[in-house]
């Protein structure tokens, strides 16, 4: 059984992670199709971080299924580079690599792991640094850009590897309120060119404008989900409704 | 040149300060052969104790438990022991088992010579201060930005190459300099088992001379011009290495 673009792009079943004793994730499913934004909330600590890395596999699971275009992630003679290039994620810190300049940020992954000829990556590393709107910046180091630049850096070195679908951790989080909004515009770029995301995020208005579904987890499982339109208005858990009302 | 020379047989003999290495042509060979060995030994264990210290610090992060214990053995033993008997050591204990080969007058002569032992000897010693460097070095480097490129698809081999050493290299450089000059000052123990470098061609000419003196001077200058010339170069090196708006 091959997997077709009209099986979910990730798929994931019943999954359970612990750390040692601790069991983060108790059971959670959910299809992400191909082009699809999903945002997933929840308090800190419900699981959020540890659920998208796993998609990944930066995190191992300890039973359940993750399928990425019908890749199981959770087998153990997974070839991770293959999954890594159809994943792209982008972290809270953006975790740059501080002594690389932009372009050799978005370029290294091309050439070192594709092995993508040096000119070429350098083209391509180009233009997505102008899609991610930092022309001009191609020569500055991390620690020469604000937060704002340097998470869309990191958006432009994840495009990089042309991953299927996108992982983003709460991406935002760590930013000056004056530099969120611009990568939130990079996010949304991406989205309307059909990019499929999972997005980890607080950004209530922003889950509003872009998501297709919006997941609400707490305690390791997913408490609520369902279409922003009806997700924000008929929350009928009481812990979305708490949630809900702490953060709108 | 010529000049020169005569000026300091003018100063021996209306002084009494005698430079022979100065105005004497053998001498003055001896020396500069002393000084080019010096340079030479150097060189030598100033690469083999950083590629043990890369090295040193990759097995260190391996899974395998007896790989990380048999290198924690070697740090163990070469830090906590002095250099000079580590080099008796390798020179009279290990040197004196190894098979001897045929040499050019048809006697037996051991497979390596001093020179050969002092530069092994010396950097194992200054490799097992590596290790330890950059080992913290390595610890330094955040695991979020190692996580990054892992989610590239880099592998385990690609990170420490590319991302890992690279960011380790630069928290370490003050530190692994300061080994690196202690290592140069440390190669006038190879004397000890007649490596001719400068201290032991100093030495002979002492000998010859009967100048102990102006040779100790001599000596004390030359080495401190020659750390001095490392230490500013070193110096020089970590400026260039520094990331704009890291660290
Ligand atoms: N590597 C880890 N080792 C042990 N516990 C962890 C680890 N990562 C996360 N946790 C724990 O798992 C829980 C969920 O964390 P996380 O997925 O980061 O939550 P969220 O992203 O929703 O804030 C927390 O209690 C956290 O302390
Ligand atoms: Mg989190």
């Amino acid at each position: 059984m091959s997997w077709t673009p009209a099986d979910p792009m990730v798929s994931i079943r019943d999954v359970h992670k612990s750390f040692g004793d601790l069991e983060v994730l108790k059971g959670v499913s959910l299809d992400v199709m191909k082009g699809d934004v999903i945002c997933i909330i929840g308090p800190s600590g419900s699981g959020k971080s540890t659920l998208i890395r796993c998609v990944n596999a930066l995190n191992d699971i300890q039973s359940g299924s993750i399928l990425v275009e019908g890749l199981e992630v959770n087998d153990p003679k997974l070839d991770k580079l293959k999954l890594r290039k159809r994943v792209g994620m982008v972290f809270q810190q953006y975790n740059l690599f501080p002594h690389k300049t932009a372009l050799q940020n978005v370029m290294m992954a091309p050439v070192r792991v594709l092995k993508q000829d040096k000119a070429a990556a350098e083209e391509s590393a180009r233009a997505l640094i102008k899609k991610v709107r930092l022309e001009g910046k191609e020569n500055s180091y991390p620690g020469e850009l604000s937060g704002g630049q340097q998470q869309r850096v990191a958006i432009a070195r994840s495009l990089a590897m042309k991953p299927d679908v996108m992982l983003f951790d709460e991406v935002t989080a760590a930013l000056d309120p004056e530099t969120v909004g611009e990568v939130l515009q990079t996010i949304k770029d991406l989205a309307e060119d059909g990019m499929t995301c999972i997005l980890v995020t607080h950004e209530m208005g922003f889950a509003r404008e872009v998501a297709d579904r919006i997941y609400f987890t707490d305690g390791g499982v997913i408490v609520e989900q369902g279409p922003p339109a009806t997700f924000f208005k008929e929350a009928k858990d009481p812990r979305t409704k708490e949630f809900l009302s702490q953060i709108l | 040149m010529d000049a020169v020379y005569d000026w300091f047989r003018v100063l021996y003999d209306e002084t009494g300060i005698n430079l022979p290495f100065l105005y004497d042509s053998y001498d003055r060979n001896r020396m500069f052969q002393g000084f080019l060995t010096t340079i030479w030994l150097s060189l030598v264990c100033l690469f083999f104790s950083v590629i043990i210290g890369v090295i040193g610090a990759w097995l260190q992060g391996s899974s395998f438990k007896w790989t990380r214990r048999i290198v924690n053995g070697y740090i163990q033993i070469f830090r906590n022991t002095p250099p000079l008997v580590q080099l008796y050591f390798f020179y009279f204990a290990i040197g004196t088992i190894l098979p001897r080969v045929e040499n050019d007058w048809g006697g037996q002569s051991p497979i390596l010579g001093s020179f050969a032992w002092a530069a092994i000897s010396l950097s194992f010693f200054a490799g097992a201060f590596n290790v330890e460097i950059f080992r913290s070095g390595i610890e330094a480097v955040p695991k979020s930005t190692v996580e990054a490129a892992e989610a590239l698809g880099f592998t385990r081999v690609q990170i420490y190459r590319d991302i890992t050493l690279p960011l380790a290299f630069r928290v370490v450089l003050p530190a692994l300099n300061n080994n690196l000059v202690n290592l140069v000052k440390t190669t006038t123990l190879a004397y000890a088992i007649a490596v001719p470098e400068m201290l032991y061609e100093a030495n002979q000419i002492w000998s010859d001379n009967v100048n102990v003196t102006e040779m100790m001077i001599f000596m004390l200058l030359a080495y401190f011009f020659l750390v001095g010339i490392l230490v500013s170069g070193m110096n020089r090196w970590e400026r260039a290495m520094k990331i704009p708006g890291y660290g």
